[in-house]
């Protein structure tokens, strides 16, 4: 009988449909007023947690215990309680309304390890906010635990995980003992839709909450963002009139060559 | 390939070009205040599910007229076949409010749909309200999954807005009901599994209708040609025809007499259901209309610009706030169990259905020559809304009601 806890890392981020401004200090991109929603890497996290637990039953070979974690301001609640409709068991609510980088959030994430003592963290690959692709690997490291990162498929066998892994060759397969760190990628699952019994019962499930301070963790940030702007506005295209007109014009002008 | 781009709306990590929609979130939301949390999450699924598994298909059933029943199904799961049915048979047990709210949401993928949405759940309520135990137990589970869908047949060839002189007979022998008569404009007609009949087993008037439960198996049971309609063509509409059709006197639902009453009462939230599908038309015409606006030039600017422009979609966001509102009293009302509820389930569903019409109309015009192509989706919503204005009572019916109410002593 395998019993297995597995905490699956949100963060809630400016939902990817929005057309994102920068503010009007040009300090950061402008979130007041804007969506927010789960980041979907980590949806895709959430659903494969749910699904492991669903199989382990189904086999009756055992059960797990989803357990999703969000670090962040009040507002973070949101994505644990999606999480929780989704079909997780219970949350919990780092709060902090401090800026909290990929190395912050991997502190933090290695104080509740040590408190829930998982079998396995899932963690989306990166957040579409920052695209940082940074904190699965660096709680592997604080950890000591093996990773394996941009996940498209999981099998779990006997205190293992067998994983695909999409990189920039191809398709790499990797076996990690469990405990481990998984970070997902896009197809790994398609998430499923909360159903509306399951964001009422979200309600009535746990949800913990731990500052900073209770967790004794430094979250000073480590970098500091100089300048935000937005893309230059599109150019026209311009009509060339040979191959060689060309050439000079992308080593010269738009200097890619 | 289109699988990976359905997978890449759904999640989109990597931004798809530009923006899925450039209207503001505001205005995506203005439709969210002042709604308490659940109910945001609510309609977040709802209009989250309308997006991703509606919307895109929406016109390919409209010109197919194709009934989505693997959809339907898909949305069944997720709790919307029986939305204010008690949760021991499968439903969700949500309030009014929040079953507006979720058909709202979900009008804005497909009008037609939602709306056959609608009357499914509202024979549910009846037979969940009225219906004995045994025939909750029986019928209910599958109709909450949608394994089995249901029609609503009240109105007759001779009986529209006179519903209550209905003509359907229903003749009591042995153990069963023998009924005779024909159903008109039956949404779900022919493919529906179960039938909500209203027929008559006494005098003339009102209190001589009792209300039965149909299978479409019965000996007896039979249906007329699929209509051809100017909207809601993702539902196949049909007469029902009963000859010698036996039905089991189990399958009375309440007593004798009481099926008229059962009948009204199911009207005053399906009145509010449709007026609430109106609304999501007109948002997702609003939302169309400000998208066009701000792309289409015309004398070197954006038609954003024109103050016609802005006062129009200043006009059609008003309205659309008015009948909003109203819709959300009344469906607040019926939780109440206010004694005046019919009478407010009637003025807004007169108000919201002739306002949001309106609002997809004048939609259509602010597209100029585009809003009449069917490449663009802002016809499918007009026609579709038109007949909110004629069915589930005639706007003249509701005129009927509010007025009874103001003269009452």
């Amino acid at each position: 009988m395998s019993n297995l806890r597995i905490l699956v890392a949100t963060k809630r981020v400016v939902d990817y449909a929005v057309k994102i401004r920068v503010n009007a200090a040009g300090s950061a991109v402008e979130t007041a007023n804007v969506k927010h929603s789960m980041n979907p890497f980590d949806e895709i996290g959430t659903e494969q947690a749910i699904q492991i637990k669903e199989a382990l039953v189904k086999a009756k070979t055992g059960t797990a215990e989803v357990i999703v974690v969000s670090c962040g301001p009040a507002k973070s609640q949101e994505t644990l309680r999606t999480a929780l409709a989704m079909g997780a068991d219970r949350a919990i609510h780092v709060e902090s309304d401090e800026e909290l980088q990929p190395l912050a959030v991997a502190k933090l994430l290695k104080a509740i390890v040590e408190k829930e003592k998982p079998d396995m963290v899932i963690l989306g690959k990166q957040a579409i906010d920052d695209d940082s692709n940074q904190t699965g690997q660096m709680l592997a490291g604080l950890l000591n635990w093996p990773q394996a990162t941009f996940a498209s498929k999981v099998e779990l066998g006997d205190k293992l995980m067998t994983v695909t892994r999409e990189v920039d060759g191809g398709v790499e397969t990797v076996k990690a003992p469990l405990p481990a760190i998984l970070t997902t990628d896009l197809r790994l699952n398609v998430p499923r839709y909360a159903s509306l019994p399951n964001i009422m019962k979200a309600k009535k499930k746990p949800l913990a909450k731990f500052t900073v301070a209770d967790l004794g963790v430094d979250i000073k940030p480590r970098l500091q963002t100089l300048k935000i702007a937005e893309p230059p506005k599109r150019q026209g295209g311009k009509l060339v009139e040979s191959v060689d007109d060309l050439v000079d014009k992308l080593k010269n002008e738009a200097k890619v060559l | 390939m289109a699988s990976l781009i359905t997978l890449a709306a759904r999640r989109a990590p990597v931004r798809l070009g530009r923006a899925v929609s450039s209207v503001s979130s505001q205005v995506r939301n203005f439709a969210s205040t002042p709604l308490d949390h659940d109910q945001k999450e609510l309609q977040s699924l709802a209009r989250t599910f309308a997006d991703n598994e509606f919307a895109p298909k929406m016109q390919e059933w409209d010109e197919n007229q194709h009934f989505p029943a693997d959809v339907l199904r898909k949305g069944a799961e997720l709790g919307f076949g029986g939305l204010y049915t008690r949760e021991d048979v499968g439903g969700s047990g949500l309030g009014r409010l929040e079953t507006s709210i979720i058909f709202e949401a979900l009008s804005t993928g497909c009008v037609s749909t939602t709306a056959y949405i609608s009357i499914h759940n509202m024979c549910a309520w009846m037979i969940d309200s009225y219906g004995s135990e045994e025939q909750r137990q029986k019928y209910l589970p599958k109709l909450t999954s949608m394994e089995h869908f249901a029609s609503y047949c009240l109105t007759e060839p001779g009986a529209g807005s006179d519903a209550a002189g209905l003509s359907t007979t229903a003749v009591k022998k042995g153990s069963h009901y023998v009924l005779n008569g024909s159903k008109a404009f039956i949404s779900g007609g022919g493919s529906s599994d179960v039938y909500v009949i209203m027929a008559r087993t006494g005098g003339s008037g009102p209190k001589g209708i009792s209300c039965f439960i149909v299978e479409k198996g019965f000996k007896g049971l039979s249906f007329g040609k699929k209509e051809n309609k100017l909207g809601w063509n993702s539902q196949e509409t049909r007469a029902v025809i009963m000859e010698d059709c036996e039905v089991p006197v189990e399958n009375l639902v309440g007593g004798e007499g009481q099926g008229f009453s059962i009948a009204m009462k199911g009207l005053n939230g399906g009145r509010v259901n449709i007026g609430s599908c109106s609304l999501g038309a007109a948002q997702a015409s609003l939302e169309a209309a400000l998208e066009h606006v701000k792309v289409r030039k015309q004398f070197n600017q954006p038609l954003a610009h024109f103050q016609n422009t802005q006062f129009k979609l200043a006009d059609m966001a008003t309205s659309l706030l008015s009948s909003r509102l109203m819709i959300r009293q009344a469906a607040t009302m019926l939780d109440q169990n206010h004694p005046s509820v019919a009478s407010y389930c009637a003025m807004a569903k007169l108000h919201a259905t002739d306002e949001c019409f309106k609002i997809c109309d004048d939609s259509l015009q602010l597209h100029g020559g585009y809003g009449y192509l069917k490449d663009y989706k802002v016809n499918v919503y007009l026609r579709d809304s038109r007949v909110h204005r004629i069915l589930e009572g005639t706007n003249e019916v509701m005129r009927m009601v509010a007025s009874r109410a103001l003269l009452a002593e």
